[in-house]
């Protein structure tokens, strides 16, 4: 049986941006090692020639006119009105850009 | 007074003045007070629905005709915590949202309370609708109202709960994988998971995009009906919607029904199988014909989904940053990293082929499989689960063992299909036993029809816990 170790947990972590204790590292490394070894039964169906579903309506490319629904727009107050971090009617976000740059 | 179980019942005792709506509130909050530790609701919304009670109560004094202008109204209605509420708390049963007041609301809430139906709460579920039994609520498990030391089934589990044990009287919840279906099945209500298309998502906290279907609890087919025709419909807010007004069935039509043997061979509990035995014989019973089908790719159903979906969950919860919204993301509780942690798996470089891509190929399979299978019969009928409720903390240490409570639930979703799960009767421990109803994209009709007409020559969905 091939599982997942405990480096690649930490860099699927990484690309989640999700913090694990070491307990939590150990314990999904074993768990999801154990569900990924149940996903290698799809082997056994050969899929070559078919082509890969993603939804399931059949719609494509579904359009609407390019107008403003004045009902749908919400106040900036609305808009801001999930956090206490604003300023000046707007979100304040991590930096992201280093101030020496 | 006596909670009414159908909104037929509900209109004769209000047209008849046998109680106001206060009144009726009254009873409806004494019994969410009494059942407290059943642990069905998130958030109560008693001030807003005593308000709405009000309002409504005027209609009925003073429009003659509010009955037919309000569809459903003065209806008792729980909202699953995953459908935005405006103005009201909306949590996901998440800690990353335990303090979210939307500025918007689901169009679902939104056609159901234009239709008079008033909000008593917000009920529990699996955080982020994770789960098959109730247990990964970051407010705490929810309990069985026939016997709580049982899971409820999950993940739209105070839904059912709240239904069965009549705290409210119809209650919206999502089916990404059964999460209608199973709870209703475990808790005797009756449970609807519509066509992917036919019902809006818009205002609903995503899960799995591509499978997620909001459907509702009742207790009987009737009112499942009745609730379908007025939320399903497009809106232009989901564009996955697909344009078709709901057709009621009329008159007697004869079915053929097919049991995938595939779901009834093996791994099910004596009892389930008995009820699948008993289903098909009261289908042979009243003129239709029961076939036996096979659906061999189904057997592949689980590990599609459990590819595709934390795939799709990974992807829709990367918006929590506790930005704009929300707490940040080390309060994410432990089954939503897990999935999120599988998604990211299977979407990573050097992965993407061997699972995801490889998935949405057997995905196509099973869509041809069915499509097939529906050339020959008219509906499917199958067990919603391989057994009867289980106890609390039974599979919640081992996930894969959790997983594979959806064996029966995933086919549906993978391929879109609309599903009615049916209380019809119970185990020797007196817990719900019940089956479910497949049929073709867009033919919910015929599976209500099949469902009225046994219950209107049974009572199984009127029996209600004590409690």
């Amino acid at each position: 049986m091939s599982g997942l170790t405990t480096d690649e947990i930490l860099h699927l972590s990484r690309l989640a941006n999700l913090t694990l204790s070491k307990k939590e590292t150990t314990t999904l490394k074993d768990q999801l090692s154990d569900v990924i070894n149940y996903f290698k039964e799809l082997k056994k169906l050969r899929t070559d020639d078919v082509s890969p579903t993603s939804q399931t309506t059949g719609l494509e490319d579904v359009l609407r006119e390019d107008q403003v629904d004045a009902t749908r727009i919400l106040t900036n107050d609305e808009v801001l009105s999930g956090t206490d971090k604003t300023h000046n009617g707007a979100f304040v976000v991590p930096q992201v850009i280093d101030k020496d740059l | 007074m006596k909670t009414p179980l159908t909104i037929n019942e509900l209109y004769t005792a209000l047209k008849n003045k046998e109680y106001s709506l206060v009144e009726l509130l009254d009873a409806y909050f004494a019994r969410i007070n009494a059942n407290h530790d059943l642990n069905a609701f998130i958030t109560i919304t008693d001030d807003y629905a005593y308000q709405k009670a009000r309002e409504m109560q005027e209609v009925i004094n003073n429009n003659p005709n509010a009955f037919g202008e309000f569809p459903l109204l003065g209806v008792p209605l729980a909202m699953k915590d995953l459908y935005l509420t405006k103005g009201i708390r909306t949590t996901a049963a998440s800690r990353v949202l335990e303090n979210y007041v939307p500025a918007y609301s689901s169009t679902v809430f939104e056609r159901l309370e234009a239709a008079g139906a008033i909000l008593v709460g917000k009920t529990n579920c699996d955080a982020w609708a994770h789960g098959s039994s109730g247990e990964n609520s970051d407010f705490g498990v929810t309990r069985n109202p026939w016997n709580k030391d049982y899971v409820p089934g999950g993940s739209s589990s105070g839904s059912a709960v709240a239904v069965a044990a009549n705290m409210a009287l119809i209650s919206p919840g999502s089916d990404t994988c059964g999460s209608i279906r199973l709870p209703s099945n475990y808790c005797g209500v009756t449970g609807l998971k519509p066509t992917y298309g036919a019902v809006s998502r818009y205002g609903v906290v995503a899960m799995a995009s591509s499978l997620d279907t909001m459907g509702h609890i009742t207790h009987s087919v009737e009112d499942s009906e009745k609730v379908f025709a007025i939320t399903s419909g497009p809106e232009g807010k989901d564009s996955t919607l697909i344009d078709r007004k709901y057709q009621k069935l009329t008159g007697e039509n004869k079915y053929k029904v097919g049991i995938p043997k595939e779901f009834v061979e093996q791994g099910i509990s004596d009892e389930v199988k008995s009820s699948i035995d008993s289903f098909a014989n009261w289908l042979t019973d009243n003129g239709h014909s029961v076939v036996e089908v096979s659906l061999p790719n189904t057997k592949y159903a689980i590990s599609v989904y459990y590819i595709i979906q934390p795939a799709e969950v990974s992807s829709n919860l990367g918006r929590y940053d506790g930005i704009r919204y929300g707490n940040d993301r080390s309060t994410f509780g432990m089954e939503a990293k897990r999935r999120i942690m599988l998604g990211t798996f299977v979407l990573s470089s050097g992965y993407y082929d061997a699972y995801y891509n490889k998935a949405m190929k057997v995905r196509t399979v099973l869509i041809e499989e069915v499509n097939k299978v529906f050339e020959d019969v008219d509906v499917l009928l199958a067990p919603v689960a391989p057994t009867p409720p289980f106890k609390l903390g039974e599979k919640a240490a081992d996930p894969l063992e959790m997983y594979l409570t959806d064996i029966f639930a995933a086919t549906a979703n993978l391929t879109g299909i609309p599903s009615l799960a049916i209380p019809t009767g119970f185990t020797k421990n007196n817990l719900p036993l019940g089956i479910q109803l497949m049929g073709r994209k867009f033919e919910e009709n015929i599976l209500f029809s099949l469902g009225k007409k046994f219950q209107k020559q049974t009572d199984y969905h009127t029996k209600t816990p004590q409690s």
